[in-house]
């Protein structure tokens, strides 16, 4: 019997044990997936939070709920990765071989990477989204939030869902034009970018809308520090912007595994082919979602597209075959854009987001970088085809793996 | 498009980031830091070999890099290079705009 090994069970780990225990010969092959944790998150829900949108019961279920009853789920921390000896070495000492392993231990936020942003001022007057905790905390502030400087954002790129701070500052707008004192709220969206977004099409669709919206944009703003007595954030240029509620995204990081294991780069991601999904220092490691370096987003949809990918790949790799499959950088993304509106992007390495249609070329009827009340219910839809259709692995119809280009206005 | 640099006809992008990396040389990088209005000191040339080792290298470069490098930590960067250090820096580097990954 030979053995794979997955470690993490998000999303992109939860989506491996469901295709492969399809696609594997089980005679042939134990699969295993390695997780501590109890609860399985929606994690685009955390936008959705702070605004009292969604509950957290609409965003945590059980862990188990969603591995096939013959993966062995193995609840435990993992302590390092012997990628040489081909083990793993779990918290008290034990330890689990493999032949074939997929890291997709994701990526988190580190606060502690600016100076003062974990301070005094932590879950008080400056809040994440990106955790379960910081959200909720958020919401807690939203809901009793007199007014005064909101300032959105982001420490550093790259970040998980980078699109997830820009529907923030659009949600906000509506939130508190529905609480009546958006006219006591000023927003400022704060990027280390040189616009609203990486890309020159959508950055001026997005920076139109944030103008549309009176929201202000401070760019190429790296910040230095959040000094929590001042209340300001200040960066290395010494431009010092004041806040009463700063929203920020930290800097995010692989997990700290790979600085242990010595398999990271300098965020903890782990060097990966960007096409095959194999690591570059193991022939028998493959990477899948947040944990990679390759340069595609982190998000769901990404990592939803790779599994397609390296599920063919791995059974690739099993035949020694070459590894034909690749991936193309394919995203695709709802951005909520408040007043129960969202934008659509579709994209990939080669090409950037631009208008059109999806998923039928010239018919929809979803509109490409337009905002429309469809997008908004196709994000919300989302929810339910996240819990039902993509962790099992089960194909959603018309989206194929690789990004199309037909129906795009390049 | 091309660009009179150093008295060389040079490909250039929109935003004057070399096309090609073999048409550069001290003195174009040179040129382009004095239209930045800098003033190349010996610790510049540091940061722009650094820069330019890690492209051959085909190593993605970021701020948090080069404060990591050794050779500048981010503070001494910006204040090399005013504003937004790593776009300066890579144009008269000669290497392309460094892209941020989405």
């Amino acid at each position: 019997m030979k053995s794979l090994v997955i470690l993490g069970a998000g999303t992109a780990g939860t989506m491996m044990a469901n295709h492969l225990n399809k696609k594997l010969n089980r005679k042939e092959w134990d699969i295993s997936i390695i997780d501590e944790r109890k609860e399985h998150h929606y994690q685009p829900g955390y936008l959705f939070l702070p605004f009292d949108i969604y509950k957290p019961t609409d965003i945590i279920k059980n862990i188990k709920e969603f591995i096939p009853s013959n993966v062995e789920l193995i609840q435990n921390s993992i302590e390092k990765i012997d990628a040489k000896e081909n083990k793993i070495v779990l918290a008290e000492g034990e330890i689990v071989k493999y032949d074939l392993l997929i890291i997709a231990t994701g990526a988190k936020i580190a606060p502690e990477e600016t100076e003062g942003m974990g301070g005094a001022e932590w879950h008080k007057s400056v809040f994440d989204f990106y955790t379960y905790e910081g959200a909720l905390a958020l919401r807690n502030k939203l809901r009793e939030w007199e007014g005064g400087n909101l300032v959105v954002h982001i420490t550093e790129m790259p970040i998980k869902c980078p699109v997830a701070p820009l529907e923030f500052a659009f949600l906000a707008d509506s939130f508190f034009q529905h609480k009546n004192m958006r006219n006591k709220v000023n927003i400022t969206y704060v990027t280390p970018l040189s616009g609203a977004f990486t890309k020159p099409k959508s950055t001026a669709a997005l920076e139109h809308l944030l103008g549309e919206k009176n929201i202000a944009i401070e760019s190429d703003f790296a910040i230095a520090e959040v000094n929590n007595d001042d209340k300001t954030i200040i960066d290395y240029g010494g431009r010092v912007i004041p806040f009463d509620l700063l929203v920020t995204v930290p800097t995010n990081k692989g997990d700290a595994l790979m600085e242990r294991s010595g398999m990271g780069d300098e965020l903890n991601y782990v060097p990966t082919n960007k096409a095959t999904l194999q690591s570059q220092a193991y022939e028998n490691v493959f990477v899948i979602g947040d944990a990679t370096n390759v340069p595609a987003s982190k998000a769901g949809s990404v990592a939803h597209f790779e599994a397609e990918i390296l599920t063919e790949n791995i059974l690739h790799y099993i035949k020694q075959e070459p590894l034909a499959a690749s991936f193309d950088g394919h995203a695709n993304c709802f951005i909520e854009t408040g007043h129960q509106k969202a934008l659509l992007i579709d994209f990939n390495y080669i090409h950037e987001p631009v208008s059109g249609t999806f998923p039928f070329p010239g018919v929809g009827p979803l509109q490409l970088l337009k905002e429309s009340v469809l997008n908004h219910w196709g994000k919300l839809a989302f929810r339910w085809i996240y819990w039902n259709m993509l962790l099992k692995g089960i194909p959603i119809p018309f989206v194929g793996s690789h990004m199309k280009t037909a129906g795009k206005n390049f | 498009m091309e660009k009179l640099i150093a008295n060389k006809q040079i490909q250039v992008n929109e935003e004057g980031y070399l096309a090609n990396f073999s048409e550069w040389n001290k003195e174009v990088g040179e040129a382009i830091a004095v239209e930045a209005a800098i003033d190349l000191s010996p610790k510049h040339w540091e940061v722009i070999n650094y820069i330019q080792d890690e492209f051959k290298k085909e190593s993605p470069l970021s701020i948090r890099k080069i404060g990591k490098s050794g050779v500048v930590d981010i503070k001494e960067f910006y204040a090399l290079f005013p504003n937004a250090p790593l776009k300066t820096a890579t144009k008269i580097a000669g290497i392309p705009k460094p892209a941020s990954c989405i």
